[in-house]
């Protein structure tokens, strides 16, 4: 075993290391209804904290539920056709309870959002320096001339060469990882607190995945902005998160310091995940190991534990008792039966 | 961007010679022609010959195509043979067109001020009753033919409770001074504004059943364009940042959704002069329309010339417009 200095808290503290959470997420749940559907629980009571400051990873394979949850955080799910239940307090207030205009207020300012894929999260006519203008004139009732250099100076900061003649330019004018930041100018240009980033690298190539991520790591340690970083690639957790929830069929399954969660894997889901990232010191020719199946063979949580049908070392209360999620050895954890050994 | 409307111009022209040349082919090749028109089919082989010669349909094609080309770029595209014998093609033609401009800026402003609110809003509601209604309203304008509605709203609005002037662009009786040929405007340029209001209430009917298929056209196009950009990423973005749903509409739905919507604008202004013929049928109105219809039933080849290529030319122009609009809205287009 290796670090085991685990604090009794399930919630580990950031470099800030202050008491409050900035969000605390409790028992989330979004249902969708759709006409003549059955209706599907796509986030079924998550709950997780996120400090001043920390950065917080939220990874699982497709459909897990993490876009939804970002969403429901947000405020931005569909208008119609959905149920969301818990709550989600931020500095104090409950999130959901807000009516649409304060909710308005809040998004862009207190709490910014970076999404998936940056050219059609551009607006394809409009100039790139509206698209940053305009959310300062919102939020710090600047004028669109004061708030031009401003955008200015926060393309150049996120790392956009040219700054003064990418402000007249449009999206399809730039680069796939210079769009990418600029929707992060975008989000950080009222220095809002909270930064939720949804897959922010799955679009672009390799190289560029890791300048964006240096990139948000250098600018949420400089303003202390807490960040909730998405993803299916625990790859990218690893350089980034203090702590790491891992999400499966709308719940989390574990949940873990980042050193912890990668050293000891609890969960044979989250072992899984581990053994198909490339590491560089596997002996060469060793064969990734993906987990079998697919979500579509989930088993519903209500009876079982949904991964059962794909676990590696399923046991037979598995298919018939839901896991809770529960503290093992100092960690939340959801499962009946843990992975023992550590890698 | 004056390169590219330059481009355009030059295409234009070539446009309209090979438009010309069909034209005048086909004109031809139609059953009938104007000496029968004129003199009827029982006239003698000789009555008939010396007309053919007098308007010089006696010759090859060929021949006459050329010397028709020759004359056209001189203006003038020569004497009217039946409609009102004698007349320049041209004055005739000249002397209608701002009727029929006048009928179709009404029409399409009627069709695009409803058709684009309209097709915003049961967008923004999408299935509500609101919505519901005015999709099956849209269907209603698509489906009533032009000539029957023209009639109907003529019926009941002028005739049977007498609210609005049942024929013609205005009452004689004003004896109105003309400047432009376009009623309303005239009546602004003299202050004689009683002669435009009167020209107004002669607008009415016929441009609402002009508007028919046009407003149910740019009201669907508008209704799937916002559904369709509302659903964008970039929407959602704009959402991320708390703007206010003014903004959010003005800046980012309507921009993105009015592409297709100016396309079909144009389409449709190119496509009106189908219904304004049935319109200005039913309306008494003086315009091209009725004289097109006219001129085709008895042969009038000049007449039908002028018509039909200053269509064409309108057309094209529209469409230039619509290009123009579209890279000013669009800077992928413009910057390609
Ligand atoms: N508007 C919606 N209506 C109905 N179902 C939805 C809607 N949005 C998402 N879902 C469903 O909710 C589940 C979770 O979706 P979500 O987008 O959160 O997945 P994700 O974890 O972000 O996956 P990915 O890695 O593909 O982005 C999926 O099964 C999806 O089909
Ligand atoms: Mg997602």
């Amino acid at each position: 075993m290796t670090s085991t200095s685990t604090s009794p808290s399930t919630h580990p503290h950031g470099r800030t290391g202050s008491s409050e959470p900035l969000l605390s997420v409790r028992d989330l749940r979004v249902t969708f209804q759709r006409q003549g559907q059955e209706p599907f629980e796509a986030v079924q009571g998550v709950s997780f904290d996120v400090h001043p400051g920390q950065t917080v990873g939220l990874v699982g394979e497709s459909g897990c539920g993490k876009s939804v949850t970002s969403l429901a955080i947000m405020g931005l799910l569909p208008a119609r056709g959905n149920r969301v239940s818990g709550t989600v307090s931020y500095d104090g207030t409950d999130l959901l309870t807000l009516s649409d205009q304060q909710m308005r207020d809040k998004r862009g300012k207190d709490i910014a959002m970076v999404f998936q894929d940056p050219l059609s999260s551009l607006n394809p006519v409009i100039p790139i320096g509206l698209q940053v203008t305009e959310v300062l004139e919102r939020h710090r009732g600047m004028s669109r001339k004061a708030a031009t250099p401003v955008a200015r100076d926060l393309l150049d900061r996120v790392g956009i060469p040219d700054p003064d003649r990418r402000l007249t330019d449009y999206p399809h004018q730039l680069s796939g990882g210079m769009r990418q930041r600029a929707l992060i100018a975008i989000a950080l240009a009222c220095q809002p607190r909270l930064l939720i980033a949804d897959e922010p690298t799955t679009a672009l190539d390799v190289t560029i995945q890791a300048q964006i991520l240096a990139l948000l790591k250098e600018l949420v340690q400089d303003t202390g902005t807490a960040l909730v970083m998405i993803t299916h690639d625990l790859g990218v957790v690893a350089g980034l998160c203090d702590e790491v929830n891992v999400l499966y069929g709308g719940r989390i399954v574990e949940r873990g310091e980042r050193h912890e969660l990668f050293a000891q894997p609890r969960h044979p889901y989250t072992h899984g995940l581990l053994a198909s990232i490339p590491r560089l010191d596997a002996p060469r020719g060793q064969r990734l190991t993906p987990i079998p199946g697919s979500v579509a063979d989930n088993l519903p949580w209500t009876h079982a534990c949904a991964f059962a049908p794909r676990c590696s070392q399923p046991i037979e209360v598995c298919t018939r008792v839901m896991p809770e999620l529960v503290p093992h050895e100092g960690r939340p954890l959801r499962c009946h039966n843990p992975v023992e050994e550590s890698r | 961007m004056l390169r590219f409307i330059i481009r355009r111009l030059v295409q234009m022209v070539g446009v309209l010679v090979v438009l010309s040349l069909l034209l005048f082919l086909w004109l031809r090749s139609l059953p009938g022609g104007t000496v029968s028109a004129i003199l009827g089919e029982r006239a003698t082989p000789a009555t008939r010959a010396a007309m053919e010669k007098a308007f010089g349909l006696d010759e090859p094609v060929w021949v006459q195509y050329g010397k028709f080309v020759g004359r056209v770029l001189q203006g003038d595209f020569g004497p009217s043979t039946s409609v009102l014998p004698g007349t320049d093609a041209l004055d005739i033609f000249l002397q209608r067109f701002p009727a029929t401009i006048e009928l179709s800026f009404f029409a399409m402003l009627i069709a695009v001020a409803l058709g684009i609110p309209m097709g915003y809003v049961a967008a923004r509601r999408r299935a509500s009753f609101l919505d519901n209604a005015s999709v099956v309203f849209s269907l209603v304008g698509v489906a009533v033919p032009v000539f029957f509605l023209a009639f109907l709203l003529k019926y009941v609005f002028a005739i049977k409770l007498g609210w609005l002037p049942v024929s013609g662009r205005q009452d004689g009786s004003l004896d109105a001074t003309r400047v432009t040929g376009f009623f309303v405007i005239d009546g602004l340029l003299t202050r004689e504004f009683d002669a435009s209001v009167n020209a107004l209430k002669h607008l009415v009917l016929p441009a609402v059943a002009l508007a028919s298929i046009p407003f149910a056209v740019i009201f669907r196009i508008t209704r799937a364009s916002v559904l369709e950009v509302l659903d964008e990423d970039y929407i959602r973005t704009a959402e991320s940042k708390g703007l206010t749903n003014r903004v959010i509409r003005g800046r980012h739905v309507l921009r993105n959704a009015m592409l297709p919507v100016t396309t079909t604008i144009g389409l449709q202004i190119g496509a009106l002069l189908g219904g304004a013929v049935l319109t200005e049928a039913v309306f008494s109105w003086g315009g091209i329309g009725e004289a097109l219809a006219l001129s085709f039933s008895r042969r009038d080849y000049p007449v039908l010339q002028v018509i039909i290529l200053a269509a064409a030319a309108v057309y094209v122009l529209v469409n230039l417009l619509v290009d123009i609009m579209y890279a000013v809205i669009d800077p992928r287009v413009r910057t390609r």
